[in-house]
Order: structure tokens, then sequence, then C-alpha cells
């Protein structure tokens, strides 16, 4: 049975759950301080690199003010070249349009590209219930399906696992699926990389189709692009007979020119690399129109909207469209770091994740509305994306959102009420008096305060209230100190 | 300046929570501008900028908030805040504030350039670094988010502390990482604030220190309160409460005082 | 009910985005630090990143020699249709010419694969593929273990922006930059999982 995080609960509990797990800190620790250190040097390697994230986020909301033109010269690109283009308003029918694909090839076996929007609509759990089995072929993806466990991180789905954990994982499940883990399988990456290739390698050699997503799509061309690292893709984009690609309609780039900008940012920023291992494209079935025996014969793209469509309404929100999913944002997080992916019940966890779930669901659920909260608005995410989104001001905004929905009635009432005291200068001067009168006040070093404030106190102590607040003082003194 | 020319009107924007909680900030804050020869008014009517309510969504409540800032702080010509979170209010939040009442949007867009924080004030519109502070005591410095990625402090704080008279400065591990303060984020999320500014206070502690200097009191609140709670005893001083000080005050009652300091 | 298509489009038009004012542009359009006319420069440039990857990079006026020495150890090589022949006359082994096509279980159990590129990239030891004559097709330089490719130095921009302008997108395209790796597993990078693990270039004038 594939997991989801379907009824996931909201951030604060799924986090607290998280958090208590001192080797996933570890892990996720371990991983994101490796890369953040490598992406750093090379982006300081560019010295025109703020000029790559200004042209990346100018070209991506070109995008997405000329979404409906680009996504018909897609269409007409694709489908001139010998590929059939399908339209899916949401999951469902974007698993429906690619199991009736599949089912129509009468394969029961079929190798995966990761893509993390075929991980947002679960189309795994899809095809296995029309009795498809889907195999994902990345390494990362393949111990998470192996592990039947859930991505955490958009680049890396398994960064919270560890080495002798994916050994674990690899002894016990590859004879299930297919050829087993080598004898005296050790812990060392390379001999788990080693595992993975032979099993997956029959995999590839017998599949008949394949699915995959793509980081982008050229609208003026109608190309698609994946951009990996081990050749998995490069397997599958290949080998089989049958190619569907499921892609998100914000996927796509005005002209060919502008992959300039995008596939020099994306690899420096994801994974620390000048460029990924490889970067692959093609459009519809090329100029053989599939006859030459290079790839497959037949090439299906499901355009999906999935709220994408939700978010672009959303005026400050649609730049969280602008993401081109380098993970960049989550690996620089400090809340990402301690609670890794899963706290945020979603495939795109971190600070895009606490953006981005809200805008492509909306904000009904209690677990998309905690996601904006999911962060101390440290900005240390808009420094790092490659197309400048603000993720500070997005948060705000839905928080701003969230509060306008009536979702905390009892916050806003108590937060109007001190505004209120705040804005009338008796009330206020009142106010700090009658404070004062507390104190001087030393709480004791380990008390929980009552309420939505006990949080704070289980883990540090309240200050002492000062016997005169600075407003008394100077009043008494007129402000001479001495 | 011609001699009848009063200069400009500075005025001390001192913040609700250091008016309730830490008026040794306001106090030290008044003490050091009144010794490079700033006098400052304290316009009374002031109350807070807003940031909580901003930051957990209740812009109405800001709009209002800003409006009675704007009020208060309208007839100065700069106003000096010890805090680098609350002084980027005026720019950074007035003015999603203020979007439907173009008045108040004008008023903020007007005054926002006039609000500055502390240590920028220092170094950029007095011109000074080397204050005449002494303090002898082994110190190392958060720089607090908003002090680096909203009101980019930059340098300036360092450079502040560095020509303290006496002090042992000691540079502060992984130092840009959140402390998991956020305002409201400790109170909602508990246990991922609790981890943060437990790793926090770890570094702290690696460095040796007798005193933790921030810009922000929020944050020094936060991480001051596990140290406590832990039963170290590390101070948390806001840093003006540093540059204050001079050697007619000597050492700080009750800290180690740094070996071969005068 | 609307069709899907119709709907999205909608949707699109409904969430009325501001049009967006022309992207800047300036960032290199050459290798940082480098005159892209200073072509010594740009080579060893090249040459220097490809073995950062750890691929051979060998330096030769004529193919023959330096693509024995590259193939060295292996005893069988695919040669897509339109490699030049006496780019494999001084090796001794088998050379499985790709016509009519080798079946799948063939390449796999080849040693090697010997081709040409369309272009490169010296800044980031990028070879681009285009399935040209001599290229071969896409699963030809995947599927055996060690990929010989041959470079001549006019096809070597500094930078991706120089090569992106000559290729034409409607081919399919794979650029190489570097062996098959993974860093799935820590954040530790691991060469060698699908891909070819072994990469050697000759760099011709």
């Amino acid at each position: 049975m594939t997991r989801s995080f379907l009824g996931w609960p909201a951030f604060p509990e799924a986090a607290e759950r998280e958090v208590g797990n001192r080797q996933l800190r570890e892990n996720v620790r371990r991983a994101t301080h490796t890369i953040r250190g490598k992406r750093a040097v090379l982006a300081a390697e560019r010295p025109d690199w703020e000029a790559l994230r200004d042209a990346a986020a100018g070209i991506k909301d070109q995008v997405l003010a000329n979404l409906e033109s680009h996504l018909l010269q897609v269409e007409e690109k694709v489908t001139a070249a010998g590929g059939t283009v399908h339209w899916a308003r949401d999951a469902a029918e974007a698993n429906r349009i690619v199991t009736d694909l599949v089912r129509a090839t009468g394969e029961r076996e079929i190798v995966k590209v990761k893509s993390m929007l075929t991980e947002e609509i679960g189309l795994d759990a899809a095809l296995e219930a029309a009795g498809i089995n889907a195999r994902e072929t990345d390494l990362a993806a393949t111990i998470v399906q192996l592990g039947d466990d859930l991505p955490s991180h958009v680049v890396v789905p398994a960064l919270h696992r560890n080495r002798t954990e994916i050994r674990d994982i690899f002894v016990r499940e590859m004879g299930r699926h297919g050829r087993p883990a080598p004898e005296g399988l050790t812990d060392e990456p390379a001999e788990l990389a080693e595992a993975a290739r032979l099993h997956l390698r029959e995999k590839f050699l017998g599949a008949k189709v394949a699915v995959s997503g793509a980081n982008f799509l050229v609208a003026e061309t109608g190309t698609l692009v994946v951009v990996e690292s081990e050749g998995n893709g490069r397997m599958c984009l290949t080998l089989a007979d049958t190619l569907i690609s499921v892609v998100g309609i914000e996927k796509t780039v005005p002209s060919w020119q502008d992959l300039e900008v995008f596939l020099q940012l994306l690899a420096r920023n994801a994974t620390g690399e000048r460029m990924a291992p490889y970067t692959s494209t093609w459009t519809g079935l090329g100029p053989s129109k599939g006859a030459d025996g290079d790839g497959p014969q037949t090439f299906h793209l499901v355009l999906v909207d999935n709220g994408r469509t939700r978010a672009l309404a959303d005026p400050t929100g649609r730049q969280a469209l602008r993401c081109i999913r380098c993970g960049a944002c989550m690996n620089i997080c400090p809340v990402y770091e301690r609670t890794g992916g899963h706290a945020y019940g979603s495939v795109y966890p971190g600070p895009i994740g606490a953006i981005l779930n809200p805008l492509l669901k909306g904000l009904d659920d209690p677990q998309t509305a905690s996601l904006p909260y999911a962060s101390t608005l440290c900005g240390a995410c808009n420094e790092v994306c490659p197309v400048r989104i603000r993720f500070t001001d997005v948060l705000l905004d839905l928080r701003a959102q969230v509060a306008d929905g009536g979702k905390h009635p009892v916050e806003r009432a108590a937060l109007g009420a001190v505004g209120g005291v705040m804005e009338h200068q008796a009330a206020w001067k009142a106010a700090v008096k009658s404070i004062g009168l507390v104190g001087p006040l030393l709480l004791p070093r380990k008390i929980r305060l009552p309420g939505p404030l006990g949080g704070w106190t289980d883990s540090r102590t309240v200050p002492a209230i000062p016997r005169e607040s600075f407003r008394t003082w100077w009043k008494r003194t007129e402000g001479d100190a001495k | 300046m011609p001699p009848n020319d009063p200069g400009p009107r500075t005025a001390l924007f001192v913040t609700c929570l250091n008016d309730t909680l830490f008026p040794g900030t306001g106090r030290a804050t008044v003490t050091l501008l009144r010794r490079l020869g700033v006098e400052v008014d304290f316009p009374p009517a002031q109350s807070c900028c807003g940031q909580m309510h901003f930051n957990t969504g209740y812009r109405k409540e800001t709009a209002k908030l800003a409006r009675h800032f704007v009020d208060t702080f309208g007839g100065y010509d700069r106003i000096v805040v010890p805090s680098a979170s609350c002084a980027g209010m005026p720019a950074e939040a007035y003015p999603q504030a203020a979007v439907g009442d173009p008045g108040l949007a004008r008023e903020v867009a007007e005054l926002a350039p006039r609000v500055v924080e502390l240590t920028e004030y220092l170094t950029d519109r007095l011109g000074v670094v080397e204050v005449g502070a002494y303090f002898p005591h082994r110190v190392t410095y958060h720089p607090t988010c908003h002090s680096l990625r909203a009101t980019r402090l930059g340098e300036r704080p360092y450079r502040l502390l560095r020509a303290v008279s006496g002090i042992d400065f000691v540079e502060l591990p992984a130092q840009d990482e959140c402390c998991g303060f956020g305002g409201t984020f400790s109170v909602k999320n508990p246990a991922v604030s609790g981890a943060m500014n437990g790793d926090k206070a770890r570094h702290v502690l690696e460095t040796g220190v007798s005193v933790l200097a921030a810009v922000d009191n929020s944050c020094l609140m936060n991480i001051g309160g596990r140290l406590n709670r832990d039963g170290h005893p590390v101070r948390t001083l806001h840093l003006v409460e540093i540059l204050a000080r001079t050697e007619q005050d000597g050492p700080m009652p009750g800290l180690p005082v740094v070996e071969g300091a005068r | 009910m609307t069709d899907a298509r119709t709907e999205i489009l909608r949707r699109i038009r409904a969430a009325a985005v501001p049009p967006a004012v022309a992207p800047p542009r300036h960032y290199l359009r050459h290798a940082p630090g480098l005159d892209e006319t200073d072509r010594p420069t740009v080579l060893a440039l090249f040459a220097e990143r490809l073995t950062e990857y750890g691929a051979t990079v060998l330096r030769a006026d004529t193919a023959a020699a330096a693509v024995a020495q590259a193939l060295d150890g292996a005893r069988s090589v695919v040669a897509p249709v339109g490699l030049p022949d006496e780019w494999t006359a001084d090796w001794s082994g088998e050379v499985l010419v790709d016509r009519p096509l080798l079946e799948t279980a063939r390449l796999d159990a080849a040693d090697a694969v010997l081709t040409a590129c369309t272009a490169a990239v010296a800044e980031s030891g990028t070879l681009i593929l285009d399935g040209g004559p001599g290229q071969g097709r896409r699963a030809a330089t995947l599927l055996p273990d060690l990929h010989v490719c041959v470079v001549r130095a006019s096809q070597v921009h500094s930078a991706l922006p120089g090569a992106l302008a000559v290729l034409d997108p409607g081919r399919p395209l794979t650029f190489i930059s570097g062996p098959s790796a993974t860093a799935d597993i820590e954040m530790i990078r691991v060469k060698g999982v699908h891909g070819p693990r072994r990469l050697a270039v000759v760099l011709l004038p």
C-alpha cells in the first residue's frame, strides 16, 4: 500500500513529533549543511549571480503573465512533432489520463523518472489501484518507494534517511521487487549506489512504458527538459516505447534562449554543481517522428493545473509559481533543518511548501492553514531563491488571509484589544504602569505559563519584570541618567 | 550649522518591549546619545510599532498602529530605534498595512526614511565607530535575522563592538542562523522554536563568553531565557548597554573581567 | 461540462495577471574571468573542468592514437552511424556499428561507445550530443560503461549561452557534464549510477 500525506496533522503537531526524533534531526542537519556549503561556493563562483537571479525572476514573471499563449504554443509544437497533448484540471483527472494511457499499452509494470508533480497527484497509488506497478528509478525515490516511506525533500526525497537505514531498506525490500541486494551489502554510499544500479537496470531494460515530469517546457519550440544526475532519466526517456510526461502548467519558459539562465542556476543552487551530469531535451518525437530507433515511438504530454491557476489568481502568492524546485530554500531553512520534510504534510516541504501548499489547495484545511506560520520569518530563503521568490512577503500575506478568514477569532480579539490599548496614549500608559506594579517580579526559573504561552516556558524562563518602565524613568528624570 | 539652528529634531522610539521589560536599553540609548552630543525627545504617546500584529496576519490592526506611529513621530527629523526589527517596520510593513488608505500610505512613505536603527544611526548619521565605551568583558554577538536581512546592518554592530575599549570580542559560531524566536512562532511552534533556540544557546556556550549582545531584545529574551533556564550565567545585553558604559563606570558588576584589561 | 483545456485556459484568463516587463539580461554570455577569443584559455578551462569530474582528457592532433589509448582495456566499442572510420584505425578491439540497430542487450553488453559531439561548454565541462552523424542515438551513449567522446576545439564554447545558440531544439539533445553521479545518500557524491561510469574526451585542434 502506498503511503500518502492524506489526513496529515497540522504543522505544529507533526513538527513536534519529528523534532523529537534525534536520528532524523541529525540526518537532516548533516545533509542540509553539506549542500549549503557546496551551493555557497558555486554561487560565489559566478560574479553575475545576482544578474542571473534577476533574469530568472523576470522570465518567470513573463511566463505567468502570458501563460495561456505559452501553453497554446506548447500544444501546437508538441502536436506538430508527433506528440499528443492532454489537459488535466486536477489530480484525479491527471491520474485517470495516465492510467488510461498505460492501460492502452497493456503493460503492468512501468518505470518512472522522479517527478514532484506525480508525487503531488499521487500517481503511483492511482496506478497501483488500477493494477499497474510503477517503479521509481531515481535512487532517492527508490529508497522512499522500497521503504514505503514519503518524500521529505524536492531534490533528495530520502534526505531524512542515513546510510545505515538505506542499507537496511535495500537488504529487506529489494528482493521482493526484483533483483535482491548483493550479499554482505555494507552501508558505504558507493556500494549502496551500485546495489541500486543492479536492481534497477533490469527494470529499465525491460520497460515498455515510462512516466516522467519535466523541469522546463519551452513554449516557443515545445521542448521538454529533464535535468538529472544518475542517468535513470535518460534510461526512461530513451529506452521505453511509450513516454508519458506529466508537467505542471507553470513549468513553461518562453524561449529556447531562456534555458541559458535556468540551466546555469539550477544545478549550482540545487546540488552545488555547475551543471547536473545529464540534461535531456526532446521535442515531441523529434525530426524522425520516432522512426530512427532513437527514443520512444509514442509521446504523451499531460498538462496539469491542480491548483496552479488558484495560485495564479493570488496577486502576492503567484510568485511561488516561479519555483524551479531547486530545494535551496529548504536546505537553508532553520525550521526545515529541525523538522525535516514530513512535518509539512506535503511533497513540497520547507519554505516553498509553506507557501505553495496553501496557494494550491486553499486555506480551508487546518493543515494547509497552519503552514504559513511554520516560519520564523528569518528570511534566509529569500536570499538563496534563484527566482527571487519573496517567501516572507507571501507568508505574511497568507497569514493575513488566514486571519481575515476568521480562523483565529480568539487571537484576533486578543491582539485587537492590545492594539486598541496601544494606539491610545492614556490606556497604554496605564497598561505599562500596571505591568510595572507587578514587578519587580522574578518568576521561578522553571514555571509553565498557562494557555498558549505554555510552550514558551517549556524551554525558557520568562524575563524579570522591572520595577520601573522606561517611560516612568523618563518622566521622573527627564532622561537624565546621572 | 548656523548659530540659531537647533539641528535635527531627534526622537527616541524605545519600542513597547524595551519600555516595559528592558528599560535599561532605553536608558543606555539616552546616555550614549547624550555623550555623543545628541539630545533626544521621548514623545510619550508612543507605544508599539505593530510588528507582532503584522507578523501574525492582522493588517487592519497594524494599520491603526501605523497611523498612531505617524501621528506620534511625524514631526521629527530622525527617529532612533534600539531594535532592528521594530526599526524596519515603517519601511517594510506599513506600506502593506496601508493598502487601501492612500493618505496613510503617503505619510508612511514620507516618514519611513527618517526611522533609523540605532547602530546605523551611530555609524552612518553620526559617523562614529569609537564611542568612548569601556567594557572589559568577553562578549559575543548574535546578528538577529531582521538586522541581517531586513535592516541589513552588515558590519556596523561588529565595528562598534570591536572599537570598545577593553572588550574581548569572540565570533559566534553559526551566527547567521535564526534563534527560533520569530514572535508568535515561538508560541505556535514551541517544539521547533525550542530546538532552534537550544542550538543557538549551545553555540553561545561554545564561545565561553560572559555576555551575549544583539540589537533586538526580543531575540535576546528568547536565547537568554534558554540559557537562564539551563542554569548558565551568560548575561544577555542589548549592544547599546555595552556602548553606553565608560571607564568611569568600571567593569560591569557581577561579570568576570577580562585578564589584562585596564 | 466544459473540457479540461477550455476550463484551464478560462481559469488562467480569470487570474488576470498584469503584463510583465521584459526581463533584465545583464548576466555574462561567456565564462567569468576569461576572454572568449582567447582559445587556449577556453580549452584549458574545458580540460580542467572535465578532469575535475574524473574524466580522462587526451589532447591530440589526430584522433586515432588518442582514441586507442582511451579505449585501452575495452574489448568492444559501439560505433554510431557516421563515425569517421579513421578514429578507430589504431584500435584492435571489436567495433560494433549501430546499423542495423543493435539490440538493447547488445548495447548493454558493449564495453564502450565512441562518439563525436555537436558542441561543448568549457565552464561546466559539458558535452552536447544531438544524435547527428557520429553521435549516435541516445541509448547508445547510455548503456556502455565507458563513453569516449571526440571534441574539436572549434566546438567548445566558454559558457552555456554560446552553445545553446548553435543547437537545434528540434533534435533530441543530451548534455553530459561528467559521469553519472548521485548525492542521494547523505548528500555525498558517488560516481556511477546508471549512465556510463567512465568518460574520456579526446580534444582535437
